[in-house]
């Protein structure tokens, strides 16, 4: 069992970030629950989301509390505490951030996990039109960790969107997936974590 | 085929497999993404021959279900919270009428405090209106029921409410094999309504009753009620091969057999606490767990035979009885009178707290070392409620 937290803001598409995920597993042939944290949701309230993979049908229905990767949408949400809170110590933090984590966050990440920094925003601004940074995000999680397939990402997204919305999105995965390769070339070859 | 698809539009393709005449709904969170689905199929077109009613309220969607079902259309609606309390009023006619409707409810807490949040403490609000009450443990037990609930709902010109977990289960992205309209119209017929408003054969449904007929009909309306006890496990015994799939109808157990402590769920909690038991008895602890899907009519023979082997029976309540110790536990105790088991109460998951593993895990671990009290509630927060009691005893004092 893999499990993923999405964190971001109301109007980040966040719930799509994490359905996205778990299509694409469900394309890859393997079993996989989305689900978002449930409130009045609002544009820019803070809104997390999780997916649960598996081999097998995902049973349990309870919040993931314990996660293998976390994807940060907003950095500005890092200020609090519950972002990583659980957070594997050997997991992966993939974070919509131009630069690089401030030191403090670094230090509370801890020293084990993989930390990766995507300028996610940007390649949505530019490719999609909106700042919906999660196609971007998740090509990163896909290449540095191998826990999903680009391609199946690709089609989860044509699945889920069509026409021009869906090649911005597939571009939005494929240009961050390439990136992060060229970047960290050993990232892919890693085995699913958890 | 099997699909990766949120629970709601899971049951709304359903629901409009079984071909309603007449869909009438208010929106309420977390039931919306169903009605609106259902909407969207209806104004396609992908949903033909089906009148959808928007209206100013729940209470105006079910009296008009009341008058749909009446003149012989298969009528459907789906709410939630303070919806299904808005309506009660209809609830009650639809099944003293004998009226077939089916209804989800997405299980929202009921207010006050205001909470949009899951448990069930609404449809439990309506458990002796007599509608046939179903609790589904995950999504493809949500849209699956669905299909019983049209046939048997007909069969036996009884309502009936499928539930389902609000936020839990409506919005979870899933895999879901929707039935699909060849399977449904194999084990679904049209609709032939027992009694009918027709203009050529004039009759009078829902006149006055006085004292000379009243109990009599209310005995014939719980006499076709408790009839869902034989006729639901056929029912989804024979949609579950058409199907493919096991279909739940009465209970659902999970490892009883031989477990000397069982935990009694409804609802979406099942899945989690099923993750749990299979660790446990991987370690070797003699613990089960049992669904109830079917809770109106409570199915006591099948809870009884699925806990002959239980010394303790752990009832998971997921509403609150104000003064009682639960809904659940006291069909469960009823229906153990006599045995040796213990029955205790854990009060769980009201208003969205999440009833984790982890909870639960805890939770058997005081069961085994006998640090279980006859009623307990699942992670209260006991800082607030000594102050709280506190602070109310001071203000007791001086009069």
């Amino acid at each position: 069992m893999l499990q993923v937290r999405i964190h971001g803001r109301g109007g980040q598409g966040v719930v799509t970030t994490s359905e996205l995920l778990a299509l694409a597993c469900f394309v890859e042939g393997r079993h996989a629950q989305a689900f978002p944290s449930f409130g009045s949701e609002r544009t820019g309230a803070p809104v997390a989301s999780f997916v649960r993979i598996d081999d097998r049908p995902v049973r349990s229905h309870d919040p993931v509390s314990a996660p293998d990767a976390v994807l940060v949408q907003d950095p500005t949400l890092l200020r609090g505490g519950d972002v990583l809170a659980g957070l594997s110590p050997s997991g992966v933090l993939v974070v919509n951030l131009r630069g690089e984590l401030s030191p403090e966050v670094r230090t509370a990440v801890g020293p084990d996990v993989r930390v990766l920094t995507v300028e996610a925003s940007e390649t949505a601004l530019r490719l999609i039109g909106r700042d919906v940074p999660g196609p971007a995000l998740l090509g990163a999680l896909a290449a540095a960790t191998g826990v999903v397939g680009v391609d199946a990402l690709v089609a989860a997204v044509r699945e889920r969107f069509t026409g021009r919305v869906a090649d911005a999105n597939a571009d939005a995965v494929l240009e961050t997936y390439s990136a992060t390769l060229a970047s960290a070339p050993e990232g892919g070859r890693h085995a699913p974590t958890g | 085929m099997l699909r990766q698809v949120e629970g709601s539009l899971a049951v709304a393709e359903t629901v409009a497999r079984c071909r309603p005449q007449v869909i009438s709904a208010y929106p309420i969170s977390p039931q919306t993404h169903v009605v609106e689905h259902l909407s969207r199929l209806a104004r396609t077109g992908e949903l033909d021959h089906c009148a959808y009613l928007t209206v100013e309220s729940e209470f105006a969607a079910l009296s008009s279900l009341v008058g749909a079902s009446a003149a012989g259309s298969r009528s459907y609606t789906a709410t939630s919270s303070q919806g299904l309390l808005f309506m009660a009023e209809a609830v009650f006619n639809a099944a003293g009428l004998g009226l077939p409707i089916v209804m989800t409810v997405a299980n929202r807490a009921v207010g006050a405090p205001i909470n949009i949040w899951n448990d069930q403490g609404d449809s439990i609000a309506m458990r002796d209106a007599g509608w046939i009450q179903l609790y589904a443990a995950d999504n493809q037990a949500a849209a699956d029921l669905h299909v019983v609930a049209f046939r048997v709902a007909e069969e036996l010109s009884v309502p009936v409410m499928v539930c389902m977990d609000g936020f839990v289960l409506t919005h979870a992205f899933e895999e879901v094999d929707v039935p699909d309209q060849h399977q449904v119209d194999a084990v679904l017929p049209p609709f032939r309504p027992r009694q009918l408003l027709d203009p050529a054969a004039p009759v009078s449904i829902g006149a006055m009753v006085g004292p000379e007929a009243y109990t009599e009909v209310r005995y014939l309306a719980d006499h076709a009620l408790r009839r869902a006890l034989e006729v639901l496990p056929a029912a989804a015994d024979e949609i579950g091969a058409v199907l493919g799939r096991p279909v739940p109808s009465l209970v659902q157990a999970h490892g009883c057999r031989g477990a000397g402590t069982v935990v009694v769920v409804m609802g979406s909690v099942l899945g989690t606490l099923s993750e749990v038991v299979d660790e446990r008895v991987a370690r070797g602890v003699r613990v089960g767990a049992l669904g109830i899907t079917c809770f109106r009519p409570f199915p006591a023979s099948a809870v009884r035979a699925a806990l002959c082997d239980a010394d303790e029976v752990i009832v998971l309540e997921r509403s609150l009885a104000a003064g009682e110790d639960g809904p659940l536990t006291a069909d469960v105790a009823r229906a153990l009178a006599g045995t040796r088991a213990r029955v205790r109460t854990v009060v769980a998951g009201l208003g969205g707290r999440p009833v984790t593993g982890t909870a639960l895990h805890g939770l058997l671990d005081r069961a085994e070392g006998g640090r279980l009290g006859a009623r307990t509630f699942l992670d209260l927060d006991r800082t607030v409620i000594d102050r709280e009691l506190r602070r109310s005893a001071a203000q007791e004092v001086a009069p």
